[in-house]
């Protein structure tokens, strides 16, 4: 117990202490953005809380114990968890290349019968526990050393590489950036960045050759819209239509003419923000989007307060994530992305999404409650 | 400590740098939001209410089926229909019955608008009543505006001007069923119908053509604006069948009044079939126009099943029609020479069990000739014998029985051509002589049906071709069951020596002209005259106490169980043009009496009319159904 010592002070909490010092006004912003899906979907189902609404709510239900009891476990122990829950998520990954079922002509999905599970989802979080856990246990003196990015380099690349398979580009692109940004938060040398910058822009015609056919038509129907009005470009043109004519004031709830007559494609997933759009106006868009922020300002605060590199890494490094997904979304359904497939997250569609999120802002609360917590560099395997 | 210090800074410095990239990012977001929704808002606002493309697709027409000399025996006709888009009509069932108050709507009509409903995208389109009167189509055009997502539809529907007469050979069809979809987004429009059966089926890929595409500019309310551009897509092609109209349509009347009964006619040396007939059958029209399940019940358990095409799909025992391949087996396997001489008491004795010949009395001294002419059971007992049965079924095989013989429709089935060793893997038994004996006079396992036996005829008297029979002029690209042979390739042989089928012929001859078992039936016309076989086959066992006391004539006997009546016959003897074979099931009489005046009537009209000299023939006189509109 003698290594013991690096961790001061408020070791143990009881329960009701850490209640008590849960960030209640964080959750109820998660549940008031989960409330807006909730009535977008109702909307998306031209009125029914059938097929998508009512089984959203239930998953938020699951999702909010998930999030206090990830809140409350030390983040010590998810410190301890961080690898294993990685390479859970990366063979649940590679199974779905396996056993995997196909959704719109992409293996995303792992149907376990019960429950029908969509790894990448959980990878997002898992990357970032991963990376965050590493970290940690660099210190500033080692940062410098190339050698030390070699690891967590490979923790991003194996489910990229997984991901990119199924094929799902969009998602690629995420890992690598939030994996990016976390590398940027924990010190890695610029030059560095600016190095990859270089190599992987000389590496754009080869990637080219490997996308596929679809891939590489988004791209350039994003670069040229009008070039194919009827086919993947539909997409983007008719959301965009959708948004521009709901104006200011939008044309009220239930009452958007583009995506109750079904020219909106995926009004539930990835076009939802387009119907909230089209629905309540740019004021309801910015309304959304003020919930988002506020949320991540939240989350930033918690990464600037927490003690412990890891608990800054992690609390950021959810965050960013978070914010990136917010962004690809709005900007992909609004035409200044291509569409890569994207859900916009807590309001879209889909169990597996809801439930990564709601556990990944769970760690944030966590590293809240346990904000002074220190913990030595391996702090881990000595402290616990 | 100070380390920790550094890394909190430096963590601070570079979330900073986040922050300050996500604000920028964030207000990209906003300022596009701006730019869509009030900037451009006007514009997006008009696109929306006018400018909605849509796409959709064309069915392209389907081709006509047409009779060797082009006259159609299939084609579309125009269907006007009434049909409802759930998504536009809001509440399906109050509109349904503001409906049902302009044209008249059965139950089930609505019970499958239903069931399609909940199927098929909420856009897609369901059809509630097709065929209306010019009438009903006004009367909903004229209400229009009180139908919420109700829309009229002038489609095209498949039309058969001489139903069951052409019924087995083109087959029908209908709206593919959930098992067929194949991805082709066509058969899910709801008026699309595919092949079920016949030419229809084998040929449904060339007939379909590929779908055009229409793109359509609709308006918030779902009504068309203006069409942008239109692509036709591919027409579906024309199959010309070999059959010949007028031929199809006497052989179609000639055996109409048989209770149930098949009839083929081809050219031996192409393997076109000319004629194909099998009574009863059915009116292909209810089935495009949407068959009941009461009426689809009644077709599938009538125990005469009109729905099969017994040239093809009939097996039955071949009776003394087999007799052709035994002779030529024994021919050409040496068991036996033209001038092998068997003496025929009337019966033959194999251990205790007594074999008897169709003539009680029995024939005498007969020779190879003298048995096929007088049909000798007890020749054929014995010269089955010698050849065993195993080199006869060899023999059978290769004149084209005991397999399916490739015809391009569906539902052929194989017969049954037994040897020692299928009777070893089936039964596990050993075969036994007297099996070989009743073989050799097409009883006991052997099992074939009409087509394999005009095949079979067809190879012995084109000079021992392989010829392979079809039912199209010109096999179009991509048929279910692709010819086997290439078109103008001449048929290889079979390897069967001339001296051998110049006995069958002149044996054949002889049935017919020569006082043989179908003098009766001989064409009296010089020139026309027609070789040909009886048969007659069993389909129960005659009791010894029968035979003995002929107490049962056949008419004493329930249907069921009276004998099948066959002939084979050609023409002209002098050099033969074409080929026929006739069952007649439960006839009561003997081939020669029942099954070969049709052979001779069907073998004069072809040689009056004759089609394969390439002119078309009349239709028959006032006999036709209906006349097909040009």
């Amino acid at each position: 117990m003698a290594s013991f010592g690096h961790i001061r002070g408020e070791v143990r909490m009881s329960l009701a202490e850490k209640l008590w010092q849960v960030n209640w006004s964080l959750v109820l912003l998660v549940a008031l953005l989960c409330g807006i899906g909730f009535a977008m979907l109702y909307s998306a189902a031209n009125g029914s809380w059938d097929p998508w609404a009512s089984r959203q709510m239930i998953r938020f239900g699951v999702g909010l114990l998930l999030m206090l009891g990830a809140a409350l476990v030390d983040i010590r122990h998810w410190m301890r968890l961080a690898y294993p829950i990685y390479f859970v998520a990366l063979v649940l990954l590679g199974a779905v290349d396996v056993v995997g079922a196909d959704a719109m002509g992409a293996q995303r999905w792992l149907d376990l019968k019960v429950v029908q599970l969509q790894p990448s989802e959980i990878m997002k979080v898992a990357l970032v526990l991963a990376l965050a856990r590493y970290f940690h246990g660099i210190g500033p003196e080692q940062i410098g050393r190339i050698t030390v990015v070699f690891v967590p380099l490979l923790l991003v690349a194996a489910p990229v590489f997984l991901v990119l398979k199924q094929p799902d580009l969009g998602t690629a692109i995420m890992l690598l950036a939030s994996g990016g940004v976390l590398f940027f938060l924990a010190g890695v040398r610029l030059w560095k960045f600016a190095a990859v910058l270089v190599a992987g822009l000389g590496a754009v015609p080869l990637a080219w050759h490997f996308l596929h056919g679809y891939q590489k038509a988004r791209i350039l129907t994003f670069l040229d819209p009008e070039r194919d009005p009827l086919g993947t470009g539909y997409h983007i043109l008719q959301s965009k239509i959708a948004l521009g004519s709901g104006g200011i004031l939008g044309k009220g709830f239930l009452e958007g003419t583009q995506s109750h007559l079904n020219f909106l494609p995926e009004k539930a997933t990835d076009f939802i923000f387009t119907m909230l759009a089209e629905e309540f106006g740019i004021i309801g868009g910015l309304a959304l989007l003020s919930l988002y922020v506020l949320l991540i300002v939240y989350g930033i605060a918690v990464a600037l307060r927490a003690r412990s590199q890891f608990g800054r890494l992690l609390a950021m490094g959810v965050t960013v994530t978070f914010f990136l997904y917010v962004f690809v979304n709005i900007a992909m359904v609004m035409g200044l992305i291509p569409v890569v497939g994207v859900p916009l997250p807590l309001v879209s569609y889909g169990g597996t999404a809801m439930l990564s999120i709601l556990f990944a802002f769970g760690l944030v609360i966590g590293v809240y409650v346990h904000r002074d917590v220190r913990i030595g560099r391996r702090g881990v395997e000595s402290g616990l | 400590m100070q380390l920790d210090q550094f890394q909190s800074k430096q963590f601070g410095r570079r979330a900073a740098f986040i922050v300050g990239g996500k604000l920028v990012l964030l207000s990209a977001l906003v300022g596009r939001m701006y730019y869509l929704q009030v900037l451009q808002s006007e514009r997006y606002q008009t696109l929306a209410e006018d400018n909605r493309i849509n796409l959709r697709l064309l069915p392209p027409p389907r081709g006509r089926i047409l009779d060797r000399f082009g006259r159609p025996v299939a084609l579309n006709r125009q269907n006007y229909r009434v049909v409802i888009v759930p998504e536009d009509a809001g509440d399906l069932s109050a509109t349904l019955e503001r409906l049902a108050q302009v044209v008249p709507l059965a139950d089930p009509e609505r019970r499958r608008v239903f069931r399609d409903a909940e199927r098929k995208r909420p856009f897609v389109p369901i059809t509630v009543r097709e065929n209306l009167s010019w009438e009903e189509f006004s009367r909903v055009e004229v209400n229009m505006p009180d139908l919420a997502g109700v829309r009229t539809e002038v489609g095209r529907i498949r039309d058969y001007p001489y139903g069951p007469s052409f019924a087995h050979i083109v087959g029908y069809v209908a709206v593919a069923s959930d098992k067929e979809l194949d991805g082709d987004p066509l058969l899910e429009l709801p008026d699309f119908r595919i092949g079920k059966a016949g030419a229809e089926k084998v040929y449904d890929l060339a007939l379909r053509g590929s779908a055009g595409t229409t793109q359509v500019e609709v308006n918030a309310r779902g009504r068309d604006i203006r069409e942008l551009a239109r692509d036709e897509g591919e027409p579906g092609k024309d199959v010309t069948l070999s059959i010949d109209f007028g031929l199809q349509q006497f052989l179609t009347q000639r055996i109409a009044n048989e209770r149930s009964a098949a009839a083929v006619l081809m050219d031996p040396h192409s393997g076109e079939v000319l004629a194909m007939a099998s009574t009863p059958s059915f009116e292909p029209n209810e089935f495009n126009e949407g068959l009941s399940a009461a009426r689809w019940q009644a077709l599938t358990s009538d125990p005469l099943s009109p729905l099969t095409n017994k040239v093809i799909g009939g097996q039955y025992p071949p009776g003394s029609t087999f007799k052709v391949a035994v002779a030529l087996a024994a021919l050409e396997s040496g068991a036996a020479t033209p001038n092998s001489k068997v003496n025929c008491p009337g019966y033959l004795e194999l251990g205790d069990t007594r074999f008897h010949c169709w003539k009680p009395q029995g024939h005498g001294l007969l020779d190879m000739h003298g048995g096929i002419k007088n049909s000798c059971d007890v020749y054929f007992y014995e010269t089955a014998r010698r050849t065993g049965v195993d080199r006869i079924a060899e023999m059978a095989r290769r004149l084209g029985m005991g397999a399916p013989t490739g015809i391009d429709l569906t539902g052929e089935r194989p017969g049954l051509i037994p040897t020692r060793a299928w009777k070893k893997a089936t039964l596990g038994q050993s075969w036994t002589q007297g099996e070989t004996l009743v073989t050799g006079i097409g009883q006991g396992f052997v099992l074939t049906t009409p087509l394999q036996l005009v095949l079979m005829l067809s190879r012995v008297v084109n000079g021992g071709k392989a010829v392979v029979p079809r039912i199209v002029r010109k096999p179009p690209e991509g048929g279910l069951i692709q010819a086997s042979l290439a078109e103008g390739e001449p048929p290889p042989s079979l390897g069967i020596s001339d001296a051998s089928l110049q006995v069958l012929l002149s044996g054949m001859n002889a049935v017919v002209n020569d006082g043989g078992t179908a003098h009766g039936a001989r064409i009296a016309q010089p020139g026309m005259e027609m070789g040909g076989k009886s048969g007659t086959s069993q389909v129960r066992r005659i009791t010894a106490a029968e035979r003995e006391h002929k107490k049962r004539g056949p008419e004493d006997r329930p249907w069921r169980e009276r004998d099948n009546a066959l002939f084979i016959a050609y023409a002209p003897v002098s050099a033969p043009r074409y080929a026929c074979a006739i069952v007649i099931e439960h006839a009561g009489s003997g081939g020669s009496i029942a099954a070969a005046p049709i052979a001779r009537d069907l073998l004069i009209e072809a040689q009056t009319r004759d089609p394969l000299s390439g002119k078309p023939s009349e239709p028959l006189a006032g006999r036709g159904k209906r006349e097909v509109p040009s």
